[in-house]
């Protein structure tokens, strides 16, 4: 192809089809065309399970006719480890260790869903600085999430030095964890009630200066990748899916956006203190993969402006809820009182009890919709909980998005979905 | 919003908040596109099994392990508070719905059913309840109608056993090289 023939092809930017492209009968498999498959010249590769731009362990059985994929089945479970099974033999104290654990880059999120569905059944109240803790936080883990996104499709498209650059912020982002969590990644800061410590002294400040250099830094991955030939010949027009697929196979979040679907659960249905923050919700129009990396790209920028917000609007006072049958007791308090010691030694123990009843919450992690569903029988265990992953549905959308798609276009399309396969396989 | 229309309606409850409308196992297909068509669900946020096996009992949530092992008869001194109310039947499957729009509201639709006893597929009107539904199969051994790829989906294809059903034991994978051999 000459160069004139290329920038025809990209004013011809494909737009998005009307109708549906969903496969019939199994959403999720692209059946070669039998009159295809007569002529004798497809060939079946394994993509996967062990190939580095699946995110992990994701097997794709591709067929190929040429170039082209024509048929196409995603195989998932290489990542399964039972934590849905062992939440239920652990206190729910033990268990919010676990869920930061399922989805890995978005860590922050999943301790959030699972703490909030426990608060639901309590009903216990948890104080503003908290929330409004628990939401800074989990701004910079979508900032964190994100850069792990671009970072890495940018690599699997060849823009190596993208890599760098998006993990050089990230690293800024997981010392501001660690500074307030002793952890850089799984920190499991939030805790029934609120938080399991206080904001430590100089937090704001860095975070502060994070704040000031992240948009900047934005720009700049923007202008690398914005003018860079490369990327976007291989994302333009790449992976489509119109709005109607895309709600019909339970996308949600930047896929979804970037669809042309307007629709963000901080704003439909508020949790924590989103209700009183200002942040716009990007959506884009063409479903393809460049307007999902746009999608990501402005999220990032009004994370960072809900950071400020947060920052600005952080309420004084406790961080964790005044109630000694789910709350540890103060430190200090169990060298001087029997009743404090007895609760320490119950709640570590034993765990507390939680009403029985089913919840089901719903946060908006970078990824999308993440659920929990949450049956108690009234012990100190759930009886069942059951995370809804976002990466599990968005994988869904695969043999949808890979519709007419060359060989090369997979590598693309599956980074765009971001789907990580520890939330997946769970 | 009522919901006394949808067919083979059961019973509506309202708790944290939440509402659930329980719906008979053989019109779930049927209630299921009343709930997308007329209620406007257009959006299928998640398939949920549930089992309740031993659900109040001893050898459940609430007991404890030991040093030496799982003994899920050692209880904890603080036990469960009241017995859970009862459940109709083993297991519970709640389809989470969302209405997704300007109007944004969610309910639970939810069907009962013992061991083996067949759930239609809503594949027709949801297409990403497929992979819901194949894990529902493969962890719990639900057995859904219709569906038409119901292979395993989480574990291995010849894998024996739905592991979270509640008498799948923890750590039940069987151990190649033991010091009985």
């Amino acid at each position: 192809m000459t160069v004139t023939e290329l920038r025809e092809k990209r004013e011809k930017r494909p737009t998005i089809y009307n109708g549906t492209r969903i496969p019939a009968p199994t959403p999720t498999i692209l059946e070669v065309d039998p009159a295809l498959r007569e002529e004798g010249d497809i060939l079946q590769v394994n993509f996967g399970p062990n190939h580095p731009s699946t995110h992990g362990v994701l097997r794709l059985v591709v067929d190929l006719n040429g170039e082209r994929v024509v048929g196409l089945k995603a195989v998932i479970g290489y990542l399964h480890t039972g934590f849905e099974k062992n939440m239920e033999a652990k206190t729910y104290w033990k268990a919010i260790t676990y869920a930061p654990r399922i989805d890995y880059v978005a860590f922050q999120n999943n301790e959030l869903v699972f703490v909030l569905a426990i608060e639901k059944l309590l009903g216990i109240e948890v104080p503003p600085k908290a929330t409004w803790m628990r939401m800074l936080l989990c701004e910079l883990n979508r900032i964190q999430s994100h850069l792990v996104f671009l970072g890495t499709a940018a690599l699997e498209l060849g823009a190596i030095s993208m890599f760098w650059y998006c993990f050089r912020e990230r690293d800024a982002i997981l010392d501001l964890f660690e500074l307030v969590a002793g952890f850089r990644m799984h920190t499991r800061y939030f805790q029934a009630g609120g938080l399991a410590e206080d904001v430590p002294t100089g937090f704001y400040e860095e975070c502060h200066k994070f704040c000031e250099i992240m948009p900047e830094r934005l720009d700049e991955y923007e202008a690398i990748l914005d003018r860079q030939q490369i990327w976007l010949e291989r994302t333009k027009g790449i992976g489509l899916l119109a709005p109607g697929d895309a709600i019909a196979l339970g996308q949600s979040g930047p896929v979804l956006r970037a669809s042309g679907v307007d629709w963000d659960l901080r704003r439909a249905q508020p949790y924590l203190a989103y209700g009183d923050i200002d942040f716009n919700v990007p959506v884009y129009r063409n479903g393809d993969v460049y307007d999902r990396y746009k999608v990501r790209m402005d999220e990032m920028r009004e994370s960072v402006r809900i950071v400020q917000q947060c920052l600005d609007g952080m309420p004084e006072g406790p961080w964790i809820a005044d109630d000694r049958k789910v709350v540890l007791p103060p430190r200090h308090e169990l060298h001087t009182s029997m009743e404090s010691l007895i609760h320490h030694f119950k709640l570590v123990t034993e765990g507390f009890r939680v009403p029985e009843g089913e919840v089901y919450v719903t946060i908006e992690s970078p990824r999308g919709e993440q659920g929990c569903y949450l049956v108690a029988d009234g012990g100190p265990k759930p009886w069942r909980v059951k995370f809804r992953a976002p990466s599990f549905v968005a994988l869904q959308a695969t043999a949808t998005c890979m519709t007419d798609a060359l060989v090369a276009d997979l590598i693309a399309i599956v980074g765009s979905l971001d789907s990580v396969m520890g939330d997946c396989d769970r | 919003m009522t919901y006394d229309g949808v067919p083979g309606f059961v019973e509506e409850g309202e708790s944290f908040g939440e509402t659930t409308v329980v719906v008979e196992r053989p019109a779930l297909a049927e209630a299921a596109r009343y709930f997308r068509d007329e209620l406007g669900f257009n959006f299928l946020s998640d398939i949920t099994p549930t089992d309740y096996l031993g659900w109040g009992s001893k050898g459940v949530a609430g007991y404890w392990g030991t040093g030496a092992g799982r003994d899920i008869n050692e209880p904890g001194s603080w036990g469960l508070h009241k017995l859970p109310d009862p459940r109709p039947k083993r297991f519970s499957i709640s389809y989470h719905l969302l209405a997704l729009g300007p109007k944004a509201r969610r309910v639970r639709m939810q069907v009962w059913c013992e061991e083996g006893e067949p759930v239609p597929s809503v594949i027709e009107l949801w297409p990403t309840a497929d992979w819901h539904e194949r894990e529902a199969w493969d962890m719990m051994g639900i057995p859904i109608e219709g569906h038409p790829n119901l292979a395993r989906i989480l574990m291995d294809e010849d894998w024996n056993g739905h592991p979270l059903r509640k008498d799948y034991p923890l750590g039940g994978e069987p151990v190649r090289f033991s010091d009985a051999e």
